[in-house]
């Protein structure tokens, strides 16, 4: 088959590989229909993220059609033929952590558990397309995929809803919602996003579905900013003003009550000395990540709020703003999302209309386009918002 | 050597037990163990790889059990690695689940093939049984031992990095990690 493969840092390819099968009793095997580029992938891509071999399929938001069943997989679940959305993590259904819907924390889903215990202390679940780190699994941008679990994660459609109203179920849209859940967000909250990219625009709709006062969307992409004040939230670029004026002006002073970082460890700054500093820690690996958004999150976040983190951070950072947390009373909430967790009630909010993740597609490509794809989405071409794949 | 490990197994104590009871199981998740038969209530021979296509052979008998809490064992006097071990199941505190302690010990100053024995475990033979135990979960608690497609071996993971690129495997790989 084909599929997009990591071809070194900063590269990937497309390439012929061997069509998975089924190797464990409870796997299935998907024909992809709908695949996604991702700013996790980003990430993957740029080498931010250890244990990445050349040849590794990437990809983790895809849905298709189960062509095949291992003997074991309950059939009440799953049957050939379903046309399915898979979560991005790995969920077994019968640890502890699955029992408490903690489905990225899956204990038994990681074959590199040991690994990943010495980077963070204790395994985190397997994850498609993501690191050897997290399984070493095959990922979706491909015209198949095998499914391990498959009577757990896959969500069947049975609606007429078009796959990209329904692929984001695989990751974006659940984690932004996830994002403005941490929040407990009450009505006469203002909610700040950090970054407008694809999360931080569905975490920016969540906010608002959850009965925020006001949404603001910080970014320093003019397109990004357009494309959250088109949909009803507060643009703030911030490369044009002080971000912390601007919030405290926006929230009476206070500071917004809850803040959520859809940035990552990839954050830019518009203090060149400070951001400076941390490329060049990056670069000697003696600091991982950038947490430009992150230390900005706390500091602006009003004392006794929440700050929620759905960027992805992979390591360790300097300059984390301890004494702002602690003295202030800052609650930090954060997660790879539980997707499993958020399918079916997102699921019926798309029915409903509440929520609309079509809204922040801007390029149907092919998946021989992946390259380009990766391209425009990283470099911010073309007001590239987010890239579908069709096999 | 001196060895211990713990994990949480979320089923009952009596379940979890039993499965260990039944030494026949142990190979299916400890990954240097090539087979385990009893012989009686209490016998039971053993079956090990060790390095250079060798295997190892030794007869162990049970010294405890208590059924439900604890299990001891340890090798014969023949044994070229003589070894024993300790298994406790403890109810979780949630109530969900069993707490398995396990306590292991080799002796592996007695000779070539224990030094040789020691090396195979590799530097780090806590995370061995660590590993052993993490499968013991896998096949409780879901049926089966995790494969990926970077790490498809099962519990003859024993593979450093690099692994195999996380793209799917060929026929023949497949025919051989699944040993058919
Ligand atoms: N927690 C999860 O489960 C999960 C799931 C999916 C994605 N993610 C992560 O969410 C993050 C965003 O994903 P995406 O797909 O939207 O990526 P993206 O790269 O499209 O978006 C990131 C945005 O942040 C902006 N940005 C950079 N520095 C900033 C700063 N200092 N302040 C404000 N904005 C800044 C960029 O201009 C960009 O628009 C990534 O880190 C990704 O890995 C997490
Ligand atoms: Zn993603
Ligand atoms: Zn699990």
């Amino acid at each position: 088959m084909r599929a997009n493969c990591w071809a070194g840092r900063n590269e990937v390819e497309v390439r012929e590989v061997p069509d998975p099968a089924i190797l464990s009793g409870r796997d299935a095997i998907v024909g992809i229909t709908s695949t996604a580029i991702c700013g996790s992938d980003l990430h993957l891509v740029d080498g931010y993220v250890p244990t990445m071999q050349d040849g590794d399929v990437m990809g983790h938001e895809f849905m298709g059609e189960v062509l095949e069943v291992g003997p074991d997989v309950d059939p009440t679940r799953l049957r050939v033929g379903d046309r399915v959305v898979v979560p991005f993590p790995i969920a077994c259904g019968a640890c502890a952590a699955c029992a408490a819907q903690l489905y990225s924390c899956c204990e038994n889903s990681n074959p590199n558990a040991g690994i990943a215990e010495k980077m963070f202390g204790h395994p985190v679940a397997g994850l498609f397309g993501y690191s050897h780190l997290t399984g070493g699994f095959a990922g979706g941008q491909a015209q198949y995929a095998r499914v391990p679990f498959a009577d757990v994660g896959p969500l069947r459609i049975e609606s007429d809803l078009t796959d990209e109203q329904v692929l984001f179920l695989s990751d974006i849209l659940p984690t932004g919602y996830m994002g403005a859940e941490m929040c407990d967000i009450r009505p006469s909250d203002v909610v700040a996003v950090w970054g407008a990219g694809p999360v931080g625009q569905f975490a920016m709709d969540s906010a608002r579905v959850l009965g925020a006062a006001a949404v603001i969307a910080i970014d320093k992409e003019p397109y990004r900013l357009r494309m959250a004040e088109e949909a009803g939230h507060i643009p703030v670029n911030f490369e044009e003003v002080d971000v912390r004026s601007r919030l405290l002006e926006l929230s009476g002073g206070r500071g917004p009550d809850k803040c959520i970082d859809a940035v990552g460890m990839e954050a830019t700054h518009g203090s060149a000395h400070l951001h400076a500093f941390d490329r060049v820690k990056q670069a000697v690996r003696s600091e991982t990540d950038r947490p430009h958004a992150l230390r900005q999150a706390i500091m602006s976040c009003r004392s006794g709020g929440i700050v929620s983190v759905v960027g992805v951070y992979g390591g360790f950072v300097d300059k984390f703003p301890a004494g702002a947390w602690m003295n202030r009373s800052v609650t930090l909430r954060t997660g790879q999302c539980h997707v499993q967790r958020y399918m079916t009630p997102l699921l019926e909010r798309i029915e409903r209309g509440e929520l609309d993740p079509t809204r922040v597609i801007t390029h149907r490509l092919t998946l021989e386009e992946a390259p380009r794809g990766y391209d425009i989405f990283k470099n911010k071409q073309a007001d590239c918002e987010k890239v579908v794949l069709r096999p | 050597m001196e060895l211990t490990a713990t994990t949480t197994v979320r089923r009952p104590v009596a379940e979890v037990y039993a499965f260990w009871r039944l030494l026949e199981n142990l190979p299916s998740f400890m990954a240097h163990l090539d087979e385990v038969r009893t012989t009686d209530e209490k016998s039971s021979t053993w079956t090990a790889s060790a390095p250079f296509d060798h295997t190892v052979v030794w007869e162990a008998l049970i010294t405890e059990d208590l059924v439900e809490e604890r299990i001891a064992w340890r090798s014969t006097e023949q044994a070229d690695v003589p070894n024993e071990g300790t298994v406790s199941f403890l109810p979780s505190p949630d109530g969900a689940g069993t707490e398995v302690h396990v306590h292991l010990v080799f002796d592996i100053e007695a000779g070539k093939l224990g030094r040789a024995v020691a090396k195979y475990f590799g530097e780090d033979p806590r995370q061995q049984l660590d590993d052993d135990l993490r499968r013991l979960k896998q096949v409780l608690e879901t049926g089966e031992v995790v494969r990926s497609d970077g790490a498809p071996w099962g519990k003859r993971a024993r593979k450093e990095f690099p692994q195999r690129p996380a793209q799917p495997l060929t026929v023949e790989e497949r025919r051989e990690v699944l040993g058919a």
